[in-house]
């Protein structure tokens, strides 16, 4: 088995599993102890939690605080990066403080616009890319540098993820642009939520014909819909989100009080046969404020228990 | 070009109200393009504030000159005999020229009447977009000719993000996605293996992360 760093998740993937991570947005408040909760809730059926870094432009509890937490509690942490609010100076930092509490997996983001959450007015600093950033932890790594070329005298052990959203406009780059990260150092990919099957295969095919797929594990995004109002919100407001007027459809056909059950009977068939789509390497699944479904989903999908690597 | 708003009436009144004479100093440089600080913008903020005035029983000389531009020693120069006579001068410049307004006359204060917004071109008569973030290395030649600093609202190199819709940005609807002008552009000219190319971090020591710039060439200062 074949593996760069002590990542639980990529001992995973390297093992030939179907991989399933799952994340956790931490608080707007200093309490830990909602974190914890939620990573109770989760941790036991995924192999990786991601943590939100100020998700949608929102302040919250830093990831980082929460991945040393998440080590803490025994469970494999996946720091999410965005480069909207620290320079590569701050990044940089935050990286060997990461790797100092050995927390072994990155999500490089550039991150939401900060016009879209609580300080909209705040300057934003966007110094690096997401892309720039990969290549940055990936000299970190695998050059024990940083990226002016100062020495190192340990190297960073992170398995580096990044996402990407087939459904964004223009769909042609798209595969180009996973290439692109790909070729910058990324190993994994968690894709935005699914619910254009066909788009999302087109995209998939795209990767493969391309033969990206060898070189990176694409983990597909699952969120399953909890109200027909979600549904709607999720196709008019969230940029980049393709929601098919038939996901609505089918919440709409059900009793009121057995939509959030079809919203997890949706996403336990999506998971089911995205098993069958070549290149697909595992589910990410984000049951946001909805974390006591994601056993469910897991055990529905027949993704339980989770292997024990070592 | 570079791109000036006028402030609201109100914040221009609050600072000036205090003095009795006021000097109303145009440019005919830039700002006047975009209607913002030329001649016909002097007249016409001269006539709006001493109607303001007037109806508060305030009496306050508000008198009016407009310079070829601000920017310039020569240009400003030419108010030297002018500018004792009042108690303060109301620069509708953009920002650099109220500055070097505000240097040459020091001992006066020297007041913005714009707010200076971009770099940009006039698209269409009443209309200005930004199109150059003044980075000071120039990259246009691998993006196609379209400036992802200035125009992605997140200044990415490799774009476009996740959140690019219809060939809008996540930002506003009004807004072109710079990405997507980008690479129709490289498909346009056969040149999408551009953006195939990873861009490695860019260095912001020539832009405003590296503090004012300056710019010397030998040969004029002979």
């Amino acid at each position: 088995m074949n593996t760069l760093t002590p990542s639980n998740l990529e001992k995973v993937l390297a093992a030939g599993h179907f991989a399933v991570t799952s994340e956790c947005g931490p608080p707007r408040s200093p309490d830990m102890a909602i974190v914890d909760e939620k990573v109770k809730e989760v941790g036991p059926y995924v192999d990786a939690i991601n943590v939100t870094d100020n998700q949608t432009a929102v302040v919250r509890v830093s990831s980082l605080a929460s991945c040393i937490r998440i080590k803490q509690l025994g469970y494999d942490p996946i720091l999410q990066m965005t480069t909207r609010d620290r320079n590569r100076i701050g990044l940089q930092s935050d990286l060997l403080g990461a790797g100092a509490w050995e927390i072994n997996n990155v999500l490089c983001l550039t991150g939401d616009h900060q016009s879209f959450g609580d300080h909209p007015n705040a300057a934003n600093v966007f110094d690096l890319d997401s892309t720039q950033l990969i290549g940055v932890v990936k000299k970190m790594r695998d050059d024990q540098k940083l990226i002016n070329g100062f020495e190192m005298t340990k190297s960073l052990r992170m398995f580096i993820g990044a996402a990407e959203n087939p459904f964004a406009d223009p769909f042609e780059i798209r595969v180009m642009r996973t290439a692109k990260k790909v070729a910058a150092g990324c190993q994994f990919i968690q894709t935005q939520c699914i619910y254009n099957m066909d788009k999302f295969k087109l995209w998939m095919k795209g990767l493969v014909d391309a033969g990206i797929h060898e070189k990176c594990a694409i983990l597909a995004g699952i969120t399953p819909m909890k109200s027909i109002g979600m549904a709607r919100y999720m196709k008019a407001k969230v940029p980049g989100m393709d929601v098919p007027e038939d996901i609505i459809k089918r919440l709409q056909g059900v009793p009121k009080e057995k939509v959030a059950d079809e919203g997890i009977k949706m996403a336990i068939e999506q998971i089911e046969e995205l098993k069958q789509v070549p290149g697909i390497r595992g589910f990410h699944i984000m049951a946001i404020e909805w974390e006591e479904k994601v056993q469910e989903i897991v055990k529905g999908a027949g993704l339980y228990p989770r292997p024990k690597m070592d | 070009m570079i791109m000036a708003k006028p402030k609201p009436i109100q914040e221009i009144i609050n600072v000036i109200k205090g003095f009795d004479k006021v000097l109303l100093a145009g440019c005919n440089g830039c700002v006047a393009v975009c209607e913002a600080g030329g001649l016909k913008e002097v007249e016409i903020l001269a006539s709006a504030l001493r109607m303001y005035f007037a109806n508060q029983n305030q009496t306050i000389q508000i008198d009016e000159v407009s310079l070829t531009r601000q920017c310039d020693k020569e240009y400003l120069a030419e108010i030297k005999e002018m500018v004792p006579n009042y108690g303060a001068i109301l620069s509708i410049a953009c920002g650099a020229g109220v500055q070097f307004m505000a240097e040459m006359y020091s001992e006066k204060p020297v007041f913005p009447g714009v707010n200076t917004n971009f770099i940009g071109v006039t698209l269409e008569k009443g209309v200005w977009s930004e199109r150059c973030a003044a980075c000071g290395e120039c990259i246009l030649a691998s993006t196609g000719g379209i400036c992802p600093v200035a125009r992605c609202s997140k200044r990415m190199l490799n774009g476009p993000c996740g959140g690019s819709s219809n060939g809008k940005c996540e930002v506003s609807k009004e807004t072109d996605c710079g990405w997507h002008l980008i690479y129709e552009r490289l498909k346009t000219l056969g040149q999408l293996q551009r953006f195939s190319v990873p861009n490695d971090p860019k260095d912001w020591t020539t832009s405003r992360d590296g503090g004012p710039r300056k710019i010397i060439k030998e040969v004029s200062q002979a």
